[in-house]
């Protein structure tokens, strides 16, 4: 392996992952403020699928991605509606949402399947290209990418480091203390599920709109189920899940370098390995949290218990319990 | 700030919690709020923190009528409330607890005034500590620290002493003195009458939801204070007590610490002896569920065992039989009928059978509950619900522990349900129950253990009190006398 | 009779309000509405082999549902079931692979059908576990194992046991006729598969509503500290629950392998799991309605595959339309102040 092969490999896991790093902040700010969207995989199909089909119809990418924005902001509506205000288990519904947009994908989408529509153009910066290294990592990509570069450190300053991302936090581990603070829990709710949903549909026409261009019979399902998983594997922190996410990008670049060399692995488990890898990583790392193994990693030395208490920090302390004012 | 209250009142369901309560708190001052459990006393501090909407009657800041009802309201007003347990978020530290939901300053002002406040209050405070790391009574500091940079003007405490040290206590009481002196009003909440007489500058005492004469100027003697409390005590019992036997004990702790998250109750030495009736008297949340949890061998001791028949308890017994009081949640299983959980209890391939089935329509009939075999549980009453819940302790249960077991019960339904324990006591098994009623310790228990302050009292025989001698106890005066 | 009529009154509204929904989409797609609810609902009815065809969804379906009835009634939402049907589809076929000409069939059919509910059922025992003792949520621990099954079978296909010459999505080499299980004539239906669909409904329906076993897990599943409280063995009988549920969804596969593709295929589970889901959502714990709510299911996807051949409708609408029905459902049932699930 060369420099410049290198280069292009690291330049497209940035890409493979933009439209990852969208959905997981979705589900983030969402989880972060107690509330589960369990229905990212079908939103990301239904908002792709119409993002696409705006676009196609009226030739502009940017309706495109404000129908997505959209639709992702509805879906979340309905599940903020039924499980912040009327209770309903968000389990449940999160699921059935998941399934019936994704059939409902299918049937809207059918005229759309395999047709060439816009997408989002490439933008190199112009300037910064130049600059060696960097300037062919970080620069020479488009819109799309450059947002996911910049929502991480965006909304990880905003959460950690202003007043009303301190909110955000309380209202995902102790509701009943902010309410006490006289913070309407309710109305925050649902408003952080919602600007949640945007984000999952921006990152649904992320991919029929740019890294995986046009619209077919469930273009990209599966990758909801994964940002869902990587925000629990990112531990609920912003800069954690980010790295889930190149992970994740990078054991799927890998598994497409590998199609190449004259390995005997073929294609398709190539596809699903980096899903697998993902999932056993998650399930690992969430084990060494339980309280049946802490005796154990108590007699562990010092440096290799922080590193697993950094690896284990629980989930909000109210994620999907509803909040019954008084 | 002064702040009156006219006519309040606030129902739940039947159960008229607070009624036409009329009452001024004077400003600069400290104001007790004094009454046994159940007394009201919660309820109204709930509603003057907006965390009830009060259903008729009116409040008045400086003579103004103010609109309560949301926590939000009554934060612009300034009026803060310290709970039992303080409503903080565990993960965040110090800082961020008390900069979250304040509109204004900055972190570094906040920063400024907590180490202002901890060091005029004598609060060991440091912005950068995690609330999970810190006592009850730190937790207790940070939230009163929080109110005055929020600009609270009226504080309340709600029952503030329990569960904290005698140092912490202390320092509290000066740092309540310091406040006042500012200006501010605090109600404190208490049903213990030491606290009341070193702290206080008046004293309001609630009883069955209403106000006992008018608010007191301090100083009023104990006696005074214990009568409007508890009204007339009844003089005798009516059930003579039995003898605390001395044969082998039913459950013994030797040296004995018991400790849950909040909570440490000991060191105890404590027998527990073989067919009797204990009645734990005390202030609820003084220890009685953590004893109870141990003693039921669904907790372990932090230290020492607990013998039961001689045998130390390491998992839950069948032989000892716990009835919660959230009956919903721990209790019985709210979607099943009773005779589903007749055939829960029982070990047979089948569940339903004519043996089940007899069983549960005898049980109905001896327990006289309203229901049919067929019915979920959690369609019945309360009383109902209770008298299931008896009906279904075993016939080989050695040791019941029931936390208030006639509570939203009938005189009638409560007598029966005595008259069971009564019956599986004279076989054998010993009964140990708390409840917020005094009487009915004094009424039913052939002996009593008094907690106070993270202790418990030794066996008291029941005939050896008298009910305004156990009021006393419960409020710690010559608690150190029968301290264990 | 009132009581009767407000029971289900809610399941009633819940319809209509989902088939309207449907309606509205059905126009936005520019279908004649009324033919297309034609074709959803009889579709499938038609002919003898369309009913047989129907018959073969049903009967994965309905295992798939009784199983999940099973882990539901203990509390657990079983997302794993897609690669329990999967991994006793692989265990099926690896037992098969032993097969020589002259063998004892019959044998090698119950060996594989066995196989496959033991794979199952140690597939979702692993979801269990990882619960129960790693806290790993059930639902990511069940997707996550999904995504394994589906690997080990896309490996199975695609290497070792792939068709001599060409590797393809279409499976492994077939089964030897022999192995095929007898067919009713003139159509691809088995009887065998539906039968034991209904067995092992009538031996988990007798367990949940007839046997103290089947309380206990009841009772874990409504409140786990109460039957604690009440000498239930919660953990044992919850994982119990939760590998009956998987040796279900196992059959099922195994069956897929024997009786419908006669070969691995990846795609074995090919969703059936997720509606039985839907179906086990829509029923809760209540095994009465199972095998209705299954028919119905099973009837409008297999009518909704005549949709693109006669009206130029793309088929998912049918589970649009079962989403539709579970979502307004649980909602009403919200409303009316019930337990959803």
């Amino acid at each position: 392996m060369n420099w410049t092969q290198l280069l292009t490999d690291i330049a497209a896991i940035i890409a493979v992952s933009a439209p990852l790093i969208i959905a997981t902040m979705g589900i983030y700010l969402s989880e972060r403020a107690g509330v589960i969207n369990l229905s990212v995989d079908g939103s990301m199909l239904l908002a792709g699928m119409t993002g696409f089909a705006v676009a196609y119809t009226t030739n502009s990418v940017v309706l495109g991605f404000v129908a997505a924005a959209l639709v992702g902001g509805l879906i979340a509506a309905l599940i903020a509606y039924l499980g912040v205000s009327l209770r309903i288990s968000q389990t449940a519904i999160g699921f059935v949402l998941a399934l019936l947009c994704t059939d409902l994908s299918s049937f809207l989408g059918n005229p759309y399947v395999q047709q060439t529509g816009p997408a989002v153009p490439a933008w190199s910066i112009p300037g910064l290209t130049t600059i060696p290294v960097l300037g062919q990592l970080l620069f020479s990509h488009d819109a799309v990418i450059y947002l996911s570069l910049t929502l991480v450190p965006l909304i990880a300053w905003w959460m950690m480091r202003t007043r009303s991302g301190l909110i955000v936090r309380g209202l995902g581990e102790r509701p009943d203390a902010l309410f006490a603070r006289g913070i309407d829990v309710i109305r925050w709710r649902y408003v952080m599920v919602i600007i949640g949903g945007v984000l999952i549909g921006l990152a649904g026409a992320a991919y029929t709109l740019d890294l995986k261009q046009g619209w077919t019979y469930r273009h990209m399902a599966g990758t909801g189920w994964i940002a869902l998983a990587i925000v629990i594997f990112g531990a609920w922190r912003p800069w954690r899940i980010l790295l889930g996410c190149y992970f994740f990008a990078a054991l799927q670049t890998m598994a497409s370098r590998l199609q190449d060399n004259s390995w005997q692995i073929p294609t398709q488990v190539l596809q699903v390995a980096p899903f697998v890898v993902m999932i056993l990583v998650l399930a690992v790392v969430n084990s060494l949290g339980a309280p049946e193994l802490q005796r154990w990693i108590n007699r562990l030395p010092t440096p290799l218990r922080r590193m697993i208490r950094f690896l284990t920090s629980p989930a909000p302390a109210a994620l999907g319990q509803p909040f019954i004012q008084q | 700030m002064h702040v009156s209250i006219q006519q309040l009142n606030k129902s739940f369901g039947p159960v008229r919690a607070n009624q036409d309560i009329t009452i001024a708190f004077a400003a600069g001052q400290i104001h007790g709020i004094l009454g046994e459990n159940g007394a009201g006393k919660s309820t109204l501090m709930k509603l003057l923190s907006g965390v009830y909407k009060p259903d008729s009657g009116q409040i008045f800041i400086n003579g103004n009528a103010v609109t309560l009802g949301t926590p939000r309201l009554a934060v612009q007003i300034g009026i803060g409330m310290v709970g039992q347990d303080p409503l903080d978020v565990p993960v965040f530290s110090v800082l961020e607890n008390i900069a979250c939901g304040l509109q204004m300053p900055s972190d570094a002002d906040i920063r400024q005034q907590i180490m202002h406040w901890s060091t005029t209050l004598g609060f060991p405070l440091h912005p950068d500590q995690r609330m999970r790391d810190l006592t009850v009574g730190q937790r207790q500091q940070v939230e009163i620290v929080r109110l005055l940079i929020a600009g609270s003007h009226v504080l309340i405490l709600d029952e503030p002493t329990t569960g904290i040290t005698a140092a912490q206590v202390a320092a509290l009481f000066a740092a309540l003195k310091t406040i006042v002196a500012t200006g501010k009003t605090v109600l404190f909440v208490t049903h213990k009458l030491d606290e009341i007489e070193v702290l206080c500058n008046t004293v309001t005492v609630l009883r069955a939801g209403q106000l006992v004469g008018t608010q007191l100027a301090m100083p009023i003697s104990k006696e005074a204070m214990l009568t409007a409390m508890f009204g007339e005590f009844l003089t005798h019992p009516q059930v003579p007590a039995k003898p605390i036997p001395t044969d082998a004990p039913r459950w013994q702790l030797s040296d004995t610490m018991l400790q849950d998250t909040t909570f440490v109750l000991g060191p105890l030495n404590l027998s527990l002896p073989k067919g009797m009736i204990i009645g734990l008297a005390g202030l609820e949340g003084s220890g009685q569920r953590v004893f109870m949890h141990h003693l039921a061998g669904t907790a372990h001791p932090d230290r020492g065992h607990v013998h039961f028949n001689g045998q130390p308890l390491t998992r839950a017994n069948p032989l000892v039989a716990w009835l919660p009081a959230d009956r919903l949640h721990e209790g019985i299983i709210g979607a099943m009928s009773l005779s589903e959980h007749v055939q829960l209890l029982r070990d047979s391939l089948l569940a339903a059978n004519q043996n089940a089935t007899e069983k549960t329509a005898q049980l109905i009939v001896d327990y006289a509950i309203k229901a049919t075999p067929d019915m979920p549980l959690q369609q019945l009453s309360g009383g109902n619900q209770q008298r299931a819940m008896l009906a279904l302790i075993p016939e080989s249960a050695q040791g019941i522990l029931l936390e208030h077991p006639t509570r939203g019960l009938d005189t009638v339904s409560a007598m029966a349900i005595w008259q069971r324990l009564q019956v599986r006591r004279d076989n054998g098994a010993t009964v140990l129950f708390f409840s917020a009623d005094l009487s009915e310790i004094m009424q039913y228990s052939d002996a009593v253990l008094v907690f106070f302050g993270g202790q418990v009292s030794r066996l008291l025989a029941r005939d050896s009190l008298s009910e305004e001698a156990l009021a006393a106890l419960i409020g710690g005066v010559g608690f150190a006398e029968v301290s264990a | 009779m009132k009581t009767q009529f407000v029971a289900l009154r809610t399941p009633i509204i819940a319809m209509i309000v989902a088939l309207t929904i449907t309606a509205v989409l059905l126009l936005l797609a520019g279908a004649d509405v009324f033919a297309a609810f034609g074709v959803l609902l009889t579709g499938a009815l038609t002919t003898p082999s369309r009913i047989a065809d129907m018959l073969m969804l049903l009967a994965p379906l309905l295992l798939c549902a009784v199983g999940l009835t099973m882990s539901f009634a203990a509390g657990q939402y079983n997302l794993g079931i897609e690669g329990q049907m999967t991994v006793g589809g692989v265990a099926a076929m690896w037992f098969l692979r032993g097969y020589q000409d002259g063998a004892p069939v019959l044998v090698y059919w119950i060996g594989a059908v066995l196989c496959g509910m033991l794979m199952g059922a140690l597939w979702a025992l692993l979801v269990a576990l990882l619960k129960r003792y790693m806290r790993v949520s059930e639902i990511f621990a069940g997707l996550g194992f999904n995504f394994v099954a589906l690997g080990l079978a896309l490996y199975l296909v695609f290497g070792p046991w792939k068709r001599p010459g060409v590797a393809s999505m279409s499976g492994t080499e077939p089964l030897a006729d022999a192995l095929w299980l007898p067919t009713v004539t003139g159509t691809r239906l088995t009887l065998v598969t539906p039968l034991l669909a209904i067995v092992m409904l009538a031996i988990v329906w007798r367990l949940i509503r007839h046997t103290h076993w089947g309380l206990q897990v009841r009772a874990c599943g409504l409140s786990a500290l109460a039957s604690v409280r009440m000498g239930v063995p919660a953990t044992r009988r919850t994982l119990e629950a939760m590998a009956l549920c998987g040796a279900c969804a196992g059959m099922a596969g195994a069956l897929q392998v024997i009786g419908v593709y006669h070969a691995l295929v990846p795609n074995v589970a090919s969703g059936i799991g997720l509606m039985g889901l839907l179906v086990a959502l829509l029923v809760r714990a209540d095994i009465r309605w199972v095998a209705a709510v299954a028919l119905f299911f099973a009837v409008i996807t297999s009518g909704s595959i005549q949709l693109p051949l006669t009206l130029s409708i793309d088929s998912s609408i049918s589970g649009v339309l079962q989403g539709l029905i579970v979502l307004a459902v649980i909602v009403a049932r919200a409303r009316r102040g019930e337990e959803v699930a």
